[in-house]
């Protein structure tokens, strides 16, 4: 078990309800698993807790078996790579500069950068289709391209568990669709993977398992099938839907519009 | 990138050269030579005794304020920040003042006045800006220091305003910076309190690389983050109270020099923080020779001198920004 919340709870202070009600969760490697839920229901909440960037008031987080809290920070870095859902760098970094700082959890304060960390830099770029834009720098990306770097930079990590956080937002089709290609292609090689998303089609064609979040308590855990039922998504998401079944055997929502 | 680089520590050189070439007497290259082989004769004792630990300090000092710019940059993600924004500078003048109001005699006095103050300032501004008792917020940190200097800035004002003429235009003088009092004994303080921080500094360029990217990005990629920013500003902080103890309050070089150095080279630390030491002590050098010659034999305050040469630098840097 690469990642596990064990009854996590936080509370934020002066809010009425938890923000995270003893919930339970376990990533395993080989594993890509989706945890989806409105806005506001405390997806992000759950993935700092479980990489221990919030204290948690109840419950336990661990890593590879261990609470996270007894990670140093550096240790951490080599097994979890991590994708957030906001990044805003305020000096000009060049794109293979941003994606170099993935090699740091590997190197110590003063030792130098090798031809090795270069190489896994590149291929980083390459797979996630940026390397063409290595010597830009950010402030002169589009959002797609811009993610797709952060993505490489999580890559070049090597690490044994990714964490997306709503990955695909800013990505058009041809490039959500290849980023996730990749995810499943690491996945299949051993990878752990925690995706975090509200969108509910693109986690059911991809996850092996989803878990369902909604007012910090997990509503339902399991297959896609299990998981994109018409009454328990219009309940939790507040609008009718109906679900289908894809091209690929794959159970998609598709919501309704009110009226006859 | 890189003949840059190398043209940094060739420009420094000829800055030190010119630092002690220059000045109220004029040695020549032949006369340095000459002074420099005899150390007991007049020109030999304004060359060793005067001249040198006064470029050296301004060198030294420079590479501080430069580098204390540059990491408080990084670790408040402003391009605004400088070594005096937190407070400290606020702090050390109200100690001087303090000191230079009281006529304080020992030579020491005023120097050790201000490193007292502007390490106060600081403890309270950290005190201010801690959250919740643990987390160091950095834009807490730089309202604190608003506001802490301003408080201490009123203080210095009413002393100054109440005491008799002699004290006020020496207390003046402190406040604008300069090097007239410069010795090896200086030299020596500044190096004994700077090395330390200084070293931190360095050691901590890679954290500084990952704070470019903010703060939770920094710790996915392995930083632990409240040790590296409570260490990064105690250690600017405590290298900022030595520049201002033994030279006083000098401005832009902390502001103007890193942020010219980061366009040159891109915004990683291990990279930039030699650069901007080497350029900013280099300016300060060039700043400080201004100062003792275009007024001859008066001199200028030194921060006259860094905010006239800063203030248009930074404005062309600025607007080449937003373009």
């Amino acid at each position: 078990m690469i990642l596990e919340a064990r009854e996590v709870t936080v509370r934020y202070p002066g809010a009425p309800y938890p923000a995270l009600d003893a919930v339970s969760l376990r990533v395993e490697a080989g594993q890509l698993l989706a945890l989806v839920g409105p806005n506001g229901s405390g997806k992000t909440t759950l993935l700092r807790a479980l990489l221990g960037t919030l204290p948690v008031d109840g419950g336990t987080a661990l890593v590879d078996g261990r609470p996270v809290g007894s990670w140093a920070r550096q240790e951490l870095s080599r097994l979890v790579g991590v994708v957030t859902q906001r990044e805003e760098p305020w000096a000009p970094l060049r794109v293979e500069e941003t994606v170099l700082l993935g090699r740091y959890p590997h190197l110590g304060a003063l030792s130098p950068v090798t031809s090795a960390d270069w190489a896994v830099v590149r291929a980083a770029l390459e797979r996630c289709d940026v390397w063409h834009l290595r010597g830009r720098t950010l402030d002169a990306l589009s959002g797609g391209e811009w993610q797709r770097v952060r993505i490489a930079r999580a890559l070049a990590q090597e690490p044994r568990v990714l964490v997306l956080d709503e990955p695909a937002a800013a990505l058009d089709l041809r490039h959500e669709m290849e980023v996730m290609e990749l995810v499943r292609e690491l996945v299949r090689s051993g990878l752990a993977c925690l995706l975090v998303t509200h969108h509910l089609n693109l986690a059911a064609r991809y996850a092996h398992r989803m878990v369902l979040l909604a007012c910090g308590q997990v509503v339902a855990g399991g297959t896609p099938a299990d998981i994109l039922r018409p009454d328990v998504v219009s309940r939790v998401f507040g609008w009718p839907v109906t679900v289908l079944e894809g091209p690929d055997r794959v159970p998609q929502l598709f919501p309704l519009r009110p009226g006859p | 990138m890189i003949r840059r680089m190398v043209l940094l520590p060739v420009v420094a050189v000829l800055a030190i050269l010119a630092g002690l070439a220059f000045g109220a007497s004029e040695p020549g290259p032949a006369g340095l030579i000459a002074a420099a082989g005899d150390p007991g004769s007049i020109p030999g004792q304004i060359l060793l005794q005067l001249r040198l630990p006064r470029v050296l300090l301004a060198f030294a000092v420079g590479s501080g304020l430069g580098v204390t710019g540059a990491v408080l940059q990084a670790l408040v993600r402003n391009p605004l920040a400088d070594p005096y924004l937190l407070g400290l500078s606020g702090g050390a003048g109200l100690g001087a003042v303090i000191a230079i109001a009281a006529a304080v005699t020992s030579p020491w006095g005023v120097p050790v006045a201000a490193f007292l103050g502007a390490i106060g300032a600081v403890l309270l501004v950290y005190r201010v800006s801690l959250v919740g008792g643990r987390r160091l917020d950095p834009r807490v940190l730089l309202l604190g220091g608003v506001v802490v200097g301003a408080f201490a800035g009123a203080l210095m004002s009413a002393i100054i305003s109440l005491s008799p003429a002699p004290q006020l235009r020496s207390a003046w003088l402190w406040l604008m910076g300069g090097f007239g009092g410069a010795s090896w004994q200086a030299l020596a303080v500044f190096g004994a309190y700077s090395a330390v921080p200084a070293v931190l500094l360095f050691v901590s360029a890679r954290h500084l690389d990952l704070l470019v990217l903010g703060e939770e990005t920094a710790q996915y990629l392995g930083t632990d983050i409240e040790r590296v920013k409570r260490m990064v500003y105690f250690a600017a902080s405590l290298l900022t109270a030595a520049a201002v103890a033994v030279s006083g309050v000098i401005g832009f070089v902390g502001l103007v020099v890193p942020h010219a150095v980061r366009r040159m080279i891109g915004p990683l630390h291990a990279r930039l923080l030699p650069a901007v030491a080497l350029a900013s002590g280099t300016f300060l050098v060039l700043a400080d020779l201004v100062a003792r010659t275009v007024v001859r034999p008066l001199e200028l305050p030194v921060g006259v001198v860094t905010a006239v040469v800063g203030v248009p630098l930074f404005v062309v840097l600025l607007r080449r920004t937003q373009r």
